[in-house]
């Protein structure tokens, strides 16, 4: 039995584990390490209800305090772990060793930067309350135009916000389709329509050349040699996973902290959430999935596999599922299209926006598509967990209505 | 052990219904509706998984 656990990373991933280990009745020690200095806040309100200005930050925190209070957490808030020494199971904090007895790393990730625009230009990314503040900020005093550079999930949360608070949003793309790398040509133009229809200059298949000025009067150059104008750039392109801090740590490190699959990276370490990379045993592929359900599984997991054997230790097995909410439409997808999957609407249609759609590859069901459908979705996130081939989940969403 | 759904809060995202649909269905009106308000004991185990799952955090144990 162990004596402490320490998790470092104290959002989602690393609280839930937190909780997860005093549910499934352990009495030790939990440390919980985060860098950021505020309580543990959930991410998704940032792009949404926080941005909106609908909710203040208070409202998104995790676990409210007379809740997380019982938990007895030793919670270390505003304090950076630097390095880690697995063979000396040593964790180096502030560049101050201590000792570990279990580890669970949930370090995230951080915004990817667009090359070009570091340096003192205003260019907003979200992925902090401190950076959601900012945008909300400028929002407030009155920002008119705002540039959207990636039409991803976040950059189309944005817009959709910013839309609803009366700016007008330019959305640039590098890719020709948005949301095609994640959902197919298809489908990704159905979510592209929806932003079109709402107002939205969306300006796909051209990359941006340079973001220059200051708050107020930017200049976001494009590729193609025009210049679009802007109060406010915000920047969606992507993360990277946090670990820096692990270099040289003994853990294997390839674009996240390298598991087995039952969530282990080293004895006595686990790894969870945007950080976490592991082989998913129904596919066989490399993984490390960044969404919200995931930290949440992935952190009740890895708190599990610490406590248990490697006799006990189960393999983590998920159904990736996420859900973004862009004007009054909910877009939910469970499992992992291949963006050349044949794709089948099968409830509703997509010139209502309100339709349920099964991405299907050889023979099998790999992914269901909603929009405002979240009941077909659960249900074909459940056919997913069963393995069912096309046919028999065509026949089944065939019974839905 | 009562089930209680802040509905101001739920978003209809299901992810409950996935996890128990003997307990929490969302209907073609897209709205949740809690079939067993009193589940047994021996649901508790799927039904912290709710509340832990929820993305709204919107289902609450009372005991």
């Amino acid at each position: 039995m162990r004596d402490s656990v320490t998790i470092v990373g104290a959002s989602l991933a690393g609280l839930r584990s937190a909780e997860t280990l005093r549910r499934d009745g352990f009495g030790g020690r939990i440390s919980l390490i985060g860098d950021e200095p505020h309580q543990p806040y959930d991410r998704p309100p940032l792009s949404k209800q926080v941005l909106a200005g609908d909710w203040e930050p208070e409202r998104a925190l995790l676990t409210p305090a007379e809740k997380l209070e019982p938990l007895g957490l030793d919670l270390r808030l505003g304090v950076r772990a630097t390095g880690l020494d697995v063979a000396a199971r040593e964790l180096e904090v502030d560049g101050v060793a201590e000792p570990f007895d279990g580890l669970l790393i949930a370090t995230g990730a951080r915004c990817r930067t667009l090359p070009g625009t570091g340096g003192p230009v205003a260019v907003h990314t979200l992925r902090t309350l401190d950076d959601c503040l900012a945008i909300r900020a400028a929002l407030d005093d009155g920002a008119r135009r705002m540039v959207v550079i990636g039409a991803g999930f976040i950059g189309a949360e944005v817009a959709s916000v910013a839309v609803g608070r009366g700016t007008s949003v330019t959305l640039v793309e590098a890719l020709p389709a948005p949301f095609a790398r994640v959902l197919g040509q298809e489908m990704g133009a159905v979510v592209a329509d929806v932003h079109v229809a709402n107002g939205v200059d969306l300006r796909c298949g051209v990359g941006v050349s340079s973001v220059a000025g200051e708050p107020g009067a930017m200049t976001v150059a494009m590729a193609d040699g025009s210049d679009v104008y802007a109060d406010l750039v915000v920047v969606g392109i992507g993360v990277v996973p946090n670990t820096e801090w692990l270099e040289g740590s003994g853990l294997t490190l390839d674009d996240g902290v390298v598991c087995d699959p039952t969530c282990l990276a080293a004895p006595n370490v686990v790894a969870a959430g945007d950080v976490a990379r592991w082989t998913d045993p129904r596919t066989g592929e490399s993984m490390r999935v960044e969404h919200w359900d995931n930290a949440v599984e992935q952190g009740r997991h890895a708190a599990r596999r610490l406590l248990a054997t490697d006799e006990e230790a189960e393999v983590f097995a998920p159904v990736p599922w996420f859900w973004s909410d862009q004007y009054d439409r909910k877009i939910q997808l469970a499992g992992r299209p291949h963006p050349d999957d044949e794709v089948r609407v099968v409830d509703g249609s997509t010139d209502e926006r309100r339709f349920a759609a099964f991405y299907g590859r050889r023979g099998q069901l790999t992914a269901v598509l909603g929009m405002n459908r979240p009941r077909q979705v659960m249900q074909g996130r459940g056919l997913l967990e069963q393995g069912v081939g096309w046919d028999d989940a065509l026949a089944v969403a065939a019974g839905w209505d | 052990m009562r089930i209680v759904v802040d509905y101001d809060l739920c978003e209809s995202n299901a992810i409950c219904m996935a996890i128990a649909p003997d307990v929490f269905e969302v209907r073609d009106d897209d709205l949740l509706h809690v079939l067993n308000e009193a589940p047994g004991e021996d649901r508790r185990e799927k039904m912290e998984e709710a509340v832990q799952r929820c993305p709204k955090q919107a289902i609450a144990i009372e005991d």
